[in-house]
């Protein structure tokens, strides 16, 4: 069995209507590590050889974050500054990251068509992540689409809450080993790969 | 000479005080010299501007010593007492042992009947706790281990005067049944059994104790809801008078009972305002009770018997000096602490004067005798601040014939930050500074830890940081920051000026200890303030928004807004500050400032600005658009 690590970062659950609807609908499994960033290091002080034995531990990473500036939130930015280090996670003997899957769990105030390369953002999501697939395949890693949830602006209650079910639904299939994250490399996002539940309207 | 009015008394009293104490000040003597210069000039052998009413003064002025316990009761944690009992019965009474049966036989070497002889070598063995706490404390060296030890047997002296008092009569001429109207062994008691009269000792001191613990606080309650500021003096005074009216009554020492009521006071929530109000009346008093003893130095006596009162004042302080070096290297002091409370308490105490008039009426000593001990007593105390002079540049010689190497690795350029202080507070900055490669030179007035300092390789002076010889032997002239961490916000006021006007160049970062001090730094033009407790208490204050819930992000940068905005407001009322402060209580201050604050917080509008993670302001933009445009960015 895979293990998954959530590494989240938003500087304001408090104020987030989304995040704070999908932690609520967090599974809780043996396999599934949740590591809550700006909880741990309010201060922006990582302990470096913490996070690389939280790594080292897991199979899969999924970075779970809102969609800051078409960026991440800046302490996700300080923490791969610090703990991806060189001769750990990248070089000639950095090797510690080898052969794991990472994908991103990103929530977007633009709706999809936004994001298209004719809409108002001009590029797609996973284009605009690049740096961050760039980063993840010079450690070795396997980079999948990321998961997104569009439009959060205007996302009513109940649809944050639809949100929330099928954002359980993806943790559930990932760790289950459910969703073959090599095969939907090619995708622009992971969305479509996971399966709806009998009667759920998608 | 005519008896001159209470007025002008007054009148020269305080001007001679407010004349030679800054003086003093100013050439390093501190203020009991000055006191007791300001005295010996006054009096018959100086300007001569006293009556007949010298003596007077004095009895009245030692009611100074009485307030003077009580302020250090209430500052007196009861743990700490039972801490020092082993120092206070073990060396406190060898100490007055030991010096008794010394200089009693000397005295009796000398031919002197045994009776005179006993009660002069207990007189002398007392030191004077007046002038010895004050100049300590002044010093700030009440807090090393020598400063303790001096505090434990001054304590016990304090306790052994009762014994002493009761003891004399039986040592007056058989037949002389004059000790009944002896003024302080005068007692409502002593006609009652001795039983009795231990009864009533304990009784009263259960009084006070119980008092102190139970009826006193809701007492000063019903007081301060007077809201009447003299009312609540009235009553403080009233306190520590009756106090000492009835352990006077019993026959206990009234210092001492004053002291075990401050003790009983120092967790009460009134201990600061029963301070504030004390104070100045103890510190008036104390000044009055030195001045008196300038006066009273008999400089006839001394001119015409120069060799025989030289001598007595070497051989009292030679012999004192002797045995409380000795106890304290025995009892674990270091040799700079050992020299400390040798140098501190060689002087004979103001119970002296005392005991002395008291074995005059028993007739078991004669004026012959008396008179130039009374003498030799006095100049014993006016030497005392001249004597830790000598230990301070002693100590500042011992400290220095062992300076180790200094350090090679140094990668910042020798001494280019001098820290003053080395409590926990310079500690904690001297050791990021060092472990960051800058180096330090430390100024420290505890030898104890001077000399731990040394052993760890650092660059220590010993010495009291205020001095400027001191802080230019320290580099402060090459330094670039000083750093100043005393433990008490007077010494870092007067080091603040010292360093503006001999080093202009030296950037000053000091500690202060709560507004008010912050706002008398940044009076005196010093920008980099740092108060004592704000770090850690917002820290606290974070962690407690942590557990009741509140991320932990959120809480850390609601402790920075609000110490920015805690900043921001103290040097605001600073500007707002006037002159007429100066004259209303500390602890009123404190109130007010507290009050000040919370106005100021009320005002801060939200310590929650964080309006970049808000997304409402997009959502509602998003509402109005609804499906007609195309959408507005991303966040």
């Amino acid at each position: 069995m895979p293990r998954l690590l959530i590494l989240f970062a938003h500087p304001a659950l408090e104020r987030s209507r989304v995040h704070r609807r999908l932690l609520a609908h967090r599974p809780v499994r043996q396999d599934l590590t949740f590591h809550d960033l700006y909880e741990e290091y309010p201060d922006f002080d990582i302990d470096v050889s913490r996070e690389q034995a939280l790594l080292t531990a897991h199979d899969i990473v999924a970075v779970q974050h809102p969609f800051f500036w078409y960026s991440t939130p800046p302490l996700l930015k300080q923490w791969q500054d610090l703990v991806l280090e060189h001769g750990w996670a990248y070089g000639r003997t950095g090797d510690a990251l080898r052969g794991k899957r990472v994908f991103h769990i990103i929530s977007a105030g633009g709706r999809e068509q936004a994001y298209q390369h004719e809409g108002y953002n001009r590029f797609t999501v996973r284009e605009l992540l690049a740096p961050l697939e760039q980063t993840a395949v010079l450690c070795g890693m396997r980079w999948a689409p990321p998961y997104v949830i569009h439009g959060t602006h205007r996302l009513t209650d109940r649809e944050i809450e639809i949100e929330g079910q099928r954002y359980r639904r993806l943790i559930e299939q990932v760790a289950a080993g459910e969703i073959d994250l090599d095969a939907a490399a090619s995708l622009a996002t992971l969305n479509a790969a996971v399966t709806n539940a009998p009667g759920e309207v998608a | 000479m005519s008896e001159p009015s209470l007025l002008f008394q007054a009148f020269v009293y305080l001007g001679a005080a407010v004349v030679a104490v800054p003086l003093a000040q100013r050439f390093g003597l501190g203020s009991v010299l000055g006191y007791l210069l300001a005295g010996i000039a006054i009096g018959p052998y100086g300007l001569s501007l006293l009556g007949a009413g010298g003596e007077d003064v004095m009895h009245f002025a030692e009611f100074g010593v009485v307030m003077m316990l009580f302020v250090i009761g209430l500052e007196l944690q009861p743990s700490l007492l039972w801490r020092l009992r082993g120092p206070i019965l073990g060396l406190g009474g060898l100490q007055v042992t030991l010096t008794s049966l010394v200089i009693a036989a000397g005295a009796m070497a000398l031919g002197l009947p045994w009776q005179s002889s006993a009660a002069i070598g207990m007189t002398l063995s007392l030191s004077s706790t007046a002038i010895v706490l004050q100049t300590l404390s002044e010093k700030g060296l009440l807090g090393t281990a020598g400063g303790q030890s001096a505090f434990a047997v001054l304590l016990f002296q304090d306790i052994a005067v009762i014994p002493m008092l009761a003891f004399f009569p039986l040592l007056a001429p058989a037949g002389d049944a004059s000790h009944g109207d002896a003024g302080h062994a005068t007692t409502l008691v002593s006609d009652l059994p001795a039983w009795g009269q231990t009864l009533a000792l304990l009784a009263a001191v259960g009084l006070v104790v119980g008092g102190g613990r139970f009826l006193l606080g809701p007492l000063f309650r019903q007081i301060a809801r007077t809201r009447l500021r003299e009312i609540f003096t009235a009553a403080a005074l009233l306190l520590v008078i009756g106090i000492a009216l009835l352990m006077t009554a019993v026959g206990l020492s009234p210092a001492l009972g004053t002291f075990l009521a401050g003790v009983v006071l120092a967790n009460s929530e009134y201990r600061h305002e029963l301070e504030s109000d004390i104070d100045p009346f103890k510190g008036l008093l104390l000044g009055l009770f030195f001045i008196a003893v300038g006066a009273s130095i008999d400089f006839g006596l001394i001119v015409s018997q120069p060799l025989t009162v030289a001598a007595a004042v070497a051989a009292i302080v030679g012999v004192k000096f002797a045995i409380l070096f000795s106890l304290g290297r025995a009892f674990g002091l270091t040799l700079p602490q050992g020299l400390l409370l040798a140098f501190a308490l060689p002087q004979v105490g103001e119970f002296a004067f005392v005991l002395f008039s008291f074995a005059d009426q028993l007739g078991v000593l004669g004026r012959d005798v008396s008179g130039p001990l009374v003498a030799a007593v006095a100049l014993s105390m006016a030497i005392t601040p001249l004597l830790l002079l000598v230990n301070e540049r002693l100590g500042a010689r011992v400290a220095r014939t062992e300076r180790p190497q200094r350090q090679a690795d140094d990668i910042h350029g020798e001494g280019a930050v001098l820290i003053a202080g080395f409590g926990s507070f310079g500690a904690t900055v001297g050791r990021l500074l060092r472990a960051s490669g800058v180096s330090t030179t430390v100024l420290d007035i505890d030898s104890d830890r001077v000399d731990l300092l040394r052993r760890m390789g650092l660059d220590v002076h010993y010495g009291d940081a205020t001095r400027h010889d001191l802080l230019h032997t320290a580099g402060a002239a090459r330094a670039r920051l000083l750093i100043i961490a005393l433990d008490s916000p007077e010494k870092t006021m007067v080091l603040v000026h010292t360093a503006q006007k001999h080093f202009p160049g030296l950037t000053i970062m000091a500690r202060a200890f709560d507004w008010q001090d912050a706002h008398d730094l940044l009076d005196a033009g010093v920008t980099h303030v740092y108060r004592d407790t704000i770090d850690t208490s917002l820290r606290l204050g974070a962690d407690a928004l942590r557990m009741m819930g509140t991320r932990a992000y959120r809480a850390h940068r609601a402790a920075q807004r609000f110490f920015k905005h805690d900043e921001e407001s103290m040097r605001e009322l600073t500007k707002r500050r006037t002159d007429d402060a100066v004259y209303v209580s500390l602890a009123r201050q404190r109130i007010r400032a507290l009050e000040q604050m919370f106005e100021a917080d009320r005002s801060e509008p939200s310590l929650d600005r964080d309006e970049g993670w808000d997304a409402e302001s997009l959502r509602e933009e998003f509402r109005d658009i609804g499906a007609v445009r195309d959408e507005p960015p991303a966040r």
